[in-house]
């Protein structure tokens, strides 16, 4: 039986919604952009703060140094633009200026993966979480859906450091009923299972759930964890999905040898060895398509998920 | 400024010149010769022009202070000392294991230090957010960033020049320490960035070019900046890199390098008798 696919809207546009949530309460809340503020959604917030919203041009690194001003005066700066500009141009910005003072600056990359389509390479981010990863102490958070987005943004407002926030441009099928909570660092059970645990993360949560559906009809029970804080990683439902199902699958819509995969085999392999297969993308960078065709060609879909399930049910004693 | 008050500043300028070398030979390593062309900047800048407590490094009505050329850290420890943020005992700590005085300055290791810089390029654009914070919350403090004249080699220095002129940011001042060297030589043949006066200016600056070891046009610069609105103010500062010290000044074998013990005895005489010249 397959779930029924219902799409939300783009984890983006919930990050904008929410925004705007949080700004009505707390008015240290500003909000920086890098002139794509109606890609990344945070013209809302433009919209209704114009004096709490900085529009600092195409210019990312300039942006981010201006956030960890911002912060070391009480302000909480959330400065936004695509996940790859912001990453990868401005990473020497979050580790000085940013995550060596350990500065209370979030930072929103949007049109991260390659789920942005048809726009190509130059403006998909395969690579960020693995930078994110790369500062100390950062947080790390990849909605799944809006409802998710909503939820950990509100968190991330709340929390008192550097976050990162990952989002997506296509709409997100719905994973979560509205209210549902979230908590930085706990991850979410959201199907049971005994007999394989697939870890996902963004919008490959979505095609964990179809796998499992159809791995059910095959006598195959998978857990599903959506793992929506890479970092810090919810170590304990980590270490019981690797005790009671003995084998691991991650799924991540990033570069397989360095985000999500690598950060859980890191730590399953020093606490509880289980067998463990990998989705993502496999070193290379992808091209200009629909998101369906290159989900297809670059092996992130339920039918990925499901070969790897049983690759390691293979390897599983 | 009163001749004493000028005599009482020089002074200070002696003995920020004699920690500064004593501090990088004591630990061995570190950029004396960065530190010394900003001294009269920075020294007239804690004792004159800057509304802080040092008492109180946390006070949010401070102006604030930026060493965007980070690795004239010597300098800044110096005069945040001599200013009483801490004991002037501590400065000799500089580069030690567990020293709050890192190779370059941190702010989550000493209060008082606004940024933690090093990486070039990085000041000016922390000192906008600073500014934008001040203008939010209608507060009347004001930023202060100083940065060295190879750093504006750096691209970001330029979209944060882009940025604070475009907004007015009138509560910024940034200070040019153009003692014409970087670590590889001279600017002029390294990366040359002449003409300065014309650049800031087209990026919407108001541009003082002063005699940077000349205390009473710094002094009257940060005044002038201060009083300047609608414009966010740059100090081109022409200094002399090494200045005080005959074997350092305008020397550019001398990026990044302490003097030697012996070489150290003669810089403070040296420097004792300038003062007495």
């Amino acid at each position: 039986m397959k779930p029924e696919k219902k799409l939300g809207l783009a984890t983006r546009d919930a990050y904008g919604q929410a925004l705007v949530e949080v700004g009505r309460t707390n008015s240290n809340i500003v909000v920086l952009d890098a002139d794509v503020s109606g890609s990344t959604k945070s013209r809302g917030f433009a919209k209704e703060f114009p004096d709490r919203f900085f529009n600092f041009g195409i210019a990312e690194a300039n942006m981010v140094s201006a956030a960890a001003g911002l912060a070391s005066c009480g302000k909480i700066p959330f400065a936004s633009s695509f996940a790859a500009f912001l990453m990868c141009k401005s990473f020497e910005q979050l580790r000085m200026s940013v995550a060596n003072p350990h500065l209370n600056v979030k930072i929103c990359g949007s049109h991260s993966g390659i789920s942005l389509g048809e726009d190509g390479a130059s403006q998909m981010a395969v690579e960020d979480i693995s930078l994110a990863l790369a500062l100390p102490k950062f947080v790390v958070l990849v909605p799944a859906d809006e409802v998710a987005t909503r939820a950990l943004v509100k968190r991330a407002a709340t929390y008192v450091g550097p976050v990162y926030i990952r989002t997506s441009r296509p709409s997100a099928p719905l994973i979560y009923s509205e209210g549902e909570e979230f908590t930085i660092g706990k991850a979410k059970v959201i199907r049971s299972g005994r007999h394989v645990t697939v870890l996902a993360t963004g919008m490959l949560v979505w095609e964990a759930v179809e796998a499992a559906s159809i791995c059910k009809e095959r006598g195959i029970e998978v857990r599903v964890i959506d793992i929506h804080t890479i970092r810090p990683l919810d170590e304990g439902t980590l270490l019981q999905a690797a005790r009671e199902t003995g084998a691991l699958v991650t799924a991540e819509e990033h570069l397989v040898n360095c985000g999500l995969g690598a950060q859980i085999a890191q730590f399953v392999a020093k606490n509880s060895p289980v067998p463990m297969e990998y989705v993502g993308i496999k070193d290379t960078y992808a091209e200009s398509g629909k998101p369906a065709e290159l989900f297809e060609r670059y092996g992130l879909t339920a039918r990925h998920i499901i070969s790897a399930i049983e690759q390691v049910l293979k390897k599983k004693k | 400024m009163s001749q004493s008050d000028i005599e009482n500043l020089r002074q200070l300028t002696l003995t920020i010149r004699k920690d500064i070398v004593r501090m990088t030979t004591t630990a061995g390593s570190g950029h004396p010769s960065t530190s010394l062309s900003a001294v009269e900047i920075l020294t007239t800048l804690y004792f004159k022009v800057l509304r802080h407590d040092p008492s109180k490094p946390n006070w949010p009505e401070r102006d604030r202070f930026i060493l965007s050329k980070g690795h004239g850290a010597p300098l800044l420890y110096s005069v945040m000392a001599r200013s009483g943020y801490f004991s002037p005992e501590q400065l000799m700590t500089l580069r030690k294991l567990d020293s709050p005085l890192q190779g370059h300055p941190e702010r989550q290791r000493l209060a008082g230090v606004e940024a933690s810089t090093g990486s070039l390029g990085q000041g000016l654009s922390i000192g906008i957010g600073m500014a934008l914070a001040a203008r939010l919350d209608r507060k009347n403090y004001r930023v202060y960033v100083l940065t060295g004249d190879g750093e504006l080699d750096e691209g970001q220095v330029w979209e944060a020049a882009l940025f604070a002129g475009h907004n007015k940011i009138d509560n910024l001042t940034a200070i040019v320490d153009r003692n014409s060297q970087q670590q590889d030589g001279w600017v002029k043949d390294i990366l040359n960035t002449e003409p300065l006066v014309e650049k800031w200016q087209s990026f919407g600056w108001h541009v003082i070019d002063i005699n940077g070891h000349d205390l009473e046009q710094v002094l009257r610069a940060f005044d002038q900046a201060k009083a300047t609105r609608g414009k966010p103010t740059v100090i081109i500062a022409r200094t002399v890199k090494g200045k005080g010290v005959s074997i350092l000044e305008n020397n550019t074998n001398f990026h990044g390098v302490p003097l030697k013990p012996d070489q150290l005895e003669q810089a403070l005489k040296e420097l004792d008798q300038g003062v007495k010249a």
